[in-house]
């Protein structure tokens, strides 16, 4: 690792002050990515400023027709917290189903969010649930949040504090898992909002997480995996690597998606 | 220099640090505790898992910064002395360590497993197990043991 | 079922204690006093011509104390290979240097082209990255084939990158045996590339003592003195009284650690010429780049059957990849480990094998858990259940129509097998994976909308290596013997000092249960020392399944001699003749009579030897023993795999995974166990999903754990295991050694699993990693012509 200064505020105020300060910081909310990247030396930021100091961004709560859940829950907080599980079951098992348990002891959702690697699985969730981004400058609704993979719209300075997630009728997460990595080599997140299906794919999207209009269209008619049978992906914006052709992650879109369906309460 | 105040295996401690050291470097270098190992550069292998406030996580991917008024146990504070934790008996019992390189990161992660889920299927342990790799054993008595330990250690809440 | 502790029981491992609480002593928790820290440059391109380094910025960086490059080195040997393969047109192979540091040239990624030693491990990875170096481009030799036709040549000396061509075998009788045949079987495929990954990272520690003049060398190897022979020797020609070299707990080794490799040789250089201890820990990024990768076979092979389906010969052609340099055992492993292997448990009578060796800008390939005969296993396993489906046979039934029954066999392939009773293993594991009842299970399956397939596996493998005057007609540069020395302490308790080396094996439990057997004492009272030169006489080390076979018949003969000498001391207190004296639960008798002395009061006299025929019988109990094998021994068995397909998606499921394996006598059965478990989970892997993946210009794309796929506890089911037993004939204990089988014999059973699983589909062969896509592709391919 690169030597860097280290700061941790005691507010998202304070953060933003420090981040003013130091253009070139990174923010660490659980490090699960951003140590391993800064281990690699991938990164030099010129200070570390920690967001584990603020006790506010762990709050899970439901407030009405929303689930708001803070920045730096741990993805562990969100699969066991009983509101979750009550409010949107299906967010629950995928946050229970991130990396490996002692990711999920330290790995945030605001961290992965900000950091849309486009094989993450809670992007999924946030695009498919019209979940609304919300910072320390304003709300971002998740169909303009993501930006491209590793990219969000959010400014220089600008701090995810919660994730406001309306609760839908219906919605489950089905991932197909690239097996050395353990990220989803594809991943679907169908949901029932209510005001319409949504369905958002990970994993494999050349852009990052993107909403299959093919797969909405099909459960729009019907909510069911047999609806998606015979529907076709493109594979123009699909990307392929050792793990998995373009080819064959389009061909399995529908099938994840299907799996989710079938699982969706 | 920045220093990091840690309770770790029972014990305060006080160790100056770079902002860039890594929990795992300051158990191994500055406190000797050599038990927790590092297997991987990417944070998979989980053969320095340790216990951070009663979770396990991966010292390798916490900068020992992040831990500072944490409580901290490793391999070497899981018991004392001859004794052994029944995770760590289970094992024994079991075969359930070869080399023993990715043993100490197996036990603590296996010990979280048990703290959360007292009686889990041959599944949820297989599942959980996830963030461990272990290159000698297959597995098979990993498995046995930790339901081994789940078996012990239930039996003894029941008598408590 | 034994009891007690001695040979045959599953007492519970007396080291695991150490590794449980965290007191376990690997090669990265050591530290010396004023220790340095060294970081490798490595290449990033696999082949160039090296221009000018310059290490201007690096020098002046904090913390630096020494960089080296090969100029340094100038006056040092290279790694050197340990075995000679001569070719079949009689000609040596070509054998290039390997420097320590790269010479002129780099050959692939990850070849150490200069050493930055400094003040902590930080500084010099701060310094590494500071030293700019010139690499002039050359195209990349990666795929074999291509490497055949010339062009770029990755040694000067090897101008179509061919180290040697090699045959075994009959190729006249092959050929005549398939011009009567019914059937030919023919099959393409691909061994694929695997890289070791020992969850220990390799590491090492250098120091010098110049008041003593002795080099230490701490390193994570499986065999001490072969690194301080090899390396004494050829490399820096320091002499053996002045080299300790030292294995401490190891992490496992699977074979990558046997290998002598620069790292090793740098550090112990480096730190006569700093004047201080140097430490090297592999990152396990660097370990993918550095770390001996296995396997890398591209087949082609035919099989003649007479309309019974009896084998008529068998003829295999393959291409082997070294890599860019010969590792220490490379040559050894597409030849005498993997020709030799090929009649498998079957009477083929005519078989001829050709290799051709091949020169590559990749990582050094050599012995990886298995070591040439998981090759053969996989090429001839294959064949027999693609035999089996193309001729309508049920595959165990083709199998068994085959078995060897007659001992001891001389194969064709040049090796005599001394025992085995192949019927028994098969027998056993078609009951215990109720073989009978698949059939059902299939259609239950089908119903599911699942594909099911069943594969057998029948394999054979050459272990405890090996007869020395054998192995060094066959090109060895070094003997195969296992030396042990039993040091009997005064009060009684025992050290016995093995040149076998444990990293998981648990030597110190077995080899303790053997000695606590023979000499009737408990096993408290026995210490195993190894991993030590300054401690071990001697020793070859642990590979090839050999530490039990080899190593621990070293122990049993030097025993005898310790039994032996105490006979003489009893027979002398006792006033009887030596004849008539007999050693029996840890004493001493008189035949006929009550008269005894323990093992215990013998010992003590033989120190104190007050009353003592001490004109005949010199003081002191402690022998040594050099044992050298009379032949391998041949351990086989039956792996049945049962798995499900998902056809929309590939994926593939292990549902059952059945071993019946003949180890000859066993130990102790508990670890027996486990070293299966292992080898299975190592051959499920590479059958479904590890893969050490090149591109074109010779990069690794599987370069770490985000994408090199290391098995994990919910990739495999739990194992059901079985034992039969034939001893060995050869050695005392009747064993044959356990540690490969599960590698050996599962991958074909997971494939033919698969094949089988797709048959109604005309899908005939599935290369390694069956992977989802692999199979999604061969389903699209043959859906819609089966749909027809």
């Amino acid at each position: 690792m690169y030597s860097f200064d280290y700061h941790r505020p005691g507010s998202v105020a304070d953060v933003a002050k420090a981040l003013l300060a130091n253009p070139e910081a990174r923010l660490l909310a659980g490090g699960q990515t951003l140590i391993p990247t800064l281990k690699q030396r991938l990164a030099q930021p010129a200070a570390v400023i920690d967001l584990g100091g603020i006790a506010d961004l762990k709050m899970i709560k439901r407030d009405g027709a929303t689930l708001v859940i803070g920045a730096m829950a741990t993805h562990d907080m969100v699969a066991r917290s009983a509101d979750v599980k009550a409010a949107i079951p299906a967010l629950a098992a995928l946050a229970g189903g991130i990396g490996d348990p002692q990711v999920r002891n330290v790995g945030t959702i605001g961290g992965s969010v900000a950091n849309n690697d486009p094989a993450a699985d809670y992007p999924a969730a946030v695009l498919a649930l019209g979940a609304t981004v919300v910072t320390n400058k304003r709300q971002i609704v998740a169909d303009q949040f993501f930006a491209g993979m590793f990219s969000t719209v959010l400014d220089a300075g600008e701090i995810i504090t919660a994730l406001h997630f309306p609760v839908p009728k219906k919605a489950a997460y089905a991932k197909f898992e690239q097996r050395a990595s353990r990220y989803a080599l594809v991943g679907a997140f169908v949901a029932d909002t209510g005001a319409g299906v949504r369905c958002a794919i990970t994993g494999c999207g050349a852009g990052g997480v993107f909403r299959s209009a093919e797969i909405e269209a099909a459960l729009a008619k019907m909510f069911a995996a047999d609806a998606l049978k015979g529907v076709k992906i493109s594979v123009a914006n699909i990307m392929g690597d050792i793990h998995g052709s373009a080819e064959y992650r389009a061909a399995m879109v529908p099938v994840i998606a299907a799996r989710a369906v079938a699982m969706a309460v | 220099m920045p220093h990091v105040t840690m309770e770790v295996n029972g014990k305060a401690v006080k160790v100056d640090v770079a902002p860039s050291a890594l929990l795992v470097e300051v158990l191994r270098r500055d406190l000797a505790l050599t038990g927790t190992h590092v297997g991987c550069d990417t944070s998979q292998c989980g053969a320095c898992v340790v216990h951070m406030n009663g979770a396990s996580v991966k010292s390798c991917t916490v900068l020992a910064m992040q831990a500072n008024g944490a409580k901290i146990v490793t391999i070497e504070g899981l018991s004392q002395g001859t004794n052994m934790h029944p995770v760590q008996a289970a094992f024994k019992e079991a075969h359930g360590l070869q080399c023993g390189f990715c043993t100490p990161g197996m036990v603590m992660s296996s010990a979280d497993l048990l703290a959360r889920n007292p009686n889990p299927s041959e599944t949820e342990i297989r599942s959980w197990l996830k963030g461990n790799i272990c290159r000698c054993t297959g597995y098979h008595n990993i498995v046995k043991a930790i339901q081994i330990a789940a078996d012990t250690m239930s039996k003894k809440a029941a008598a408590e | 079922m034994t009891t007690g502790t001695g040979i045959g029981a599953s007492i519970k491992r007396r080291e695991d204690f150490r590794f449980l609480k965290g007191l376990g002593r690997y090669t990265d928790d050591m530290t010396m006093p004023n220790m340095t820290y060294c970081v490798f440059v490595r290449s990033p391109v696999a082949h160039a011509k090296l221009g000018k380094i310059d290490l201007t910025a690096a020098s002046k960086s904090p913390g630096v104390v020494a960089i080296f490059t090969a100029t340094d080195l100038e006056a040092v040997g290279g790694v050197p290979c340990g075995w000679l393969v001569t070719d079949r047109h009689n000609k040596p192979m070509i054998e290039p240097k390997h420097p320590i540091l790269a010479a002129g040239k780099v050959r692939h990624v990850g070849d150490p082209a200069c050493a930055v030693i400094a003040e902590t491990y930080a500084q010099a990875r701060d310094a590494a990255e500071k030293v700019s170096i010139d690499y002039q481009e050359l195209a990349a030799v990666v795929d074999m084939k291509k490497a055949m036709l010339g062009g770029a040549a990755v040694h000067d000396e090897a101008p179509n990158n061919l180290c040697f061509d090699w045959e075994l075998g009959d190729k006249a009788a092959a050929d005549a045996a398939f011009a009567k045949a019914a059937h030919i079987c023919k099959i393409d495929l691909i061994n694929n590339r695997l890289v070791p990954n020992a969850m220990e990272p390799r590491a090492a520690i250098g120091a010098y003592d110049l008041a003593t003049e002795e080099h230490t060398l701490v390193t994570t190897s499986q065999n001490p003195h072969v690194i301080r022979l090899l390396m004494g020797a050829f490399v820096l020609g320091i002499p053996e009284h002045k080299l300790r070299v030292l294995s401490p707990d190891v992490g496992g080794g699977f074979g990558s650690k046997i290998f002598h490799y620069a790292e090793e040789a740098l550090v112990t250089w480096g730190a006569k010429k700093i004047g201080r201890p140097i430490k090297w820990v592999a990152e396990r990024s660097e370990s993918f780049l550095s770390d001996a990768h296995g396997r890398d076979h591209v087949t082609h092979a035919e099989m003649a059957f007479d309309k019974d389906g009896m084998a008529l010969g068998l003829k295999v052609d393959t291409l082997a990849n070294l890599g860019a340099y010969l590792s220490t055992f490379a040559p050894s492993v597409p030849t005498w480990l993997h020709g030799t292997l090929m009649a498998g448990q079957y009477m083929t009578p005519a078989i001829h094998v050709n290799v051709k060796a091949m020169f590559t800008n990749t990582v050094p390939v050599d012995a990886y858990r298995g070591a040439g005969r998981p090759e053969a296993t996989y090429v001839l396993e294959r064949l027999m259940s693609k035999a089996a489906a193309e001729m309508g046979m049920d595959q165990a039934e083709l199998r068994r129509r085959n078995f060897i029954r007659k001992f001891p066999y001389q194969t064709p392939v040049a090796v005599v097998y001394d025992t085995g009773d192949y019927d028994a293993h098969l027998d056993k594991a078609l009951a215990l994976a109720d073989y009978k009842g698949f059939e059902a299970r299939r259609a239950a399956a089908k119903a599911r909308g699942k594909l099911r397939g069943i594969g057998v596996s029948a394999y054979i493998e050459a272990c405890g290596i090996a007869p020395s005057s054998l192995v060094g007609a066959l090109g060895a540069r070094a003997g195969l013997y296992e030396a042990a020395t039993v040091r009997v302490n005064p009060t009684g308790s025992v050290a016995v000092m093995t040149g076998s080396h444990s990293h998981g094996q648990g030597h110190d439990t077995t080899f303790a249960q053997v000695v606590a057997d023979k000499l009737g004492i408990g096993i408290e009272m026995v210490d195993i020392v190894h991993g030590d030169t300054a401690k071990v006489p001697f020793g070859m080390g642990t590979y090839g399944s050999r530490s039990l076979a080899v190593g621990g018949t070293a122990i049993v003969e030097a025993l005898n001699k310790v039994i032996d000498k105490g006979r003489r001391i009893a027979a002398h207190l006792l006033e009887a003749s030596e004849a008539d004296i007999v050693f029996e639960n840890g004493a001493y008798q008189v035949k006929g009579t009550d008269r005894k002395k323990t093992f215990g009061e013998i010992a003590l006299t033989a120190y104190v030897p007050h009353k003592y025929p001490i004109d005949k019988i010199e003081p002191g109990l402690e022998e040594t023993a050099f044992y050298d094998p009379k032949n391998f021994t041949f351990p086989s068995g039956t792996y049945i795999c049962e798995i499900e397909i998902d056809p929309a998606t590939g994926e593939t499921q292990i549902i059952k995974f059945t071993a019946a394996d003949d180890f000859g006598n066993i130990v102790n059965p508990m670890i027996v166990e486990g070293q299966v478990h292992g080898g299975l989970a190592q051959g499920i892997g590479q059958a479904l999903l590890e893969n050490a993946v090149y591109d074109d210009n010779g990069q690794l794309k599987s370069g770490s754990y985000m994408d090199y796929c290391m098995p994990r506890a919910d990739d495999l089911p739990s194992f059901d295991i079985t034992t039969t037993n034939t001893p060995c004939t050869h050695n005392p204990l009747g064993v044959k050694g356990c540690g490969e089988a599960g590698a050996i014999g599962s991958p074909p059973a997971v494939i033919n699993a698969i094949c089988d699983a797709l048959r109604d589909y005309g899908v005939m062969h599935m290369d390694m990693p069956a992977t989802p896509e692999k199979i999604w592709r061969a389903l699209q391919v043959a859906m819609p012509k089966a749909a027809e």
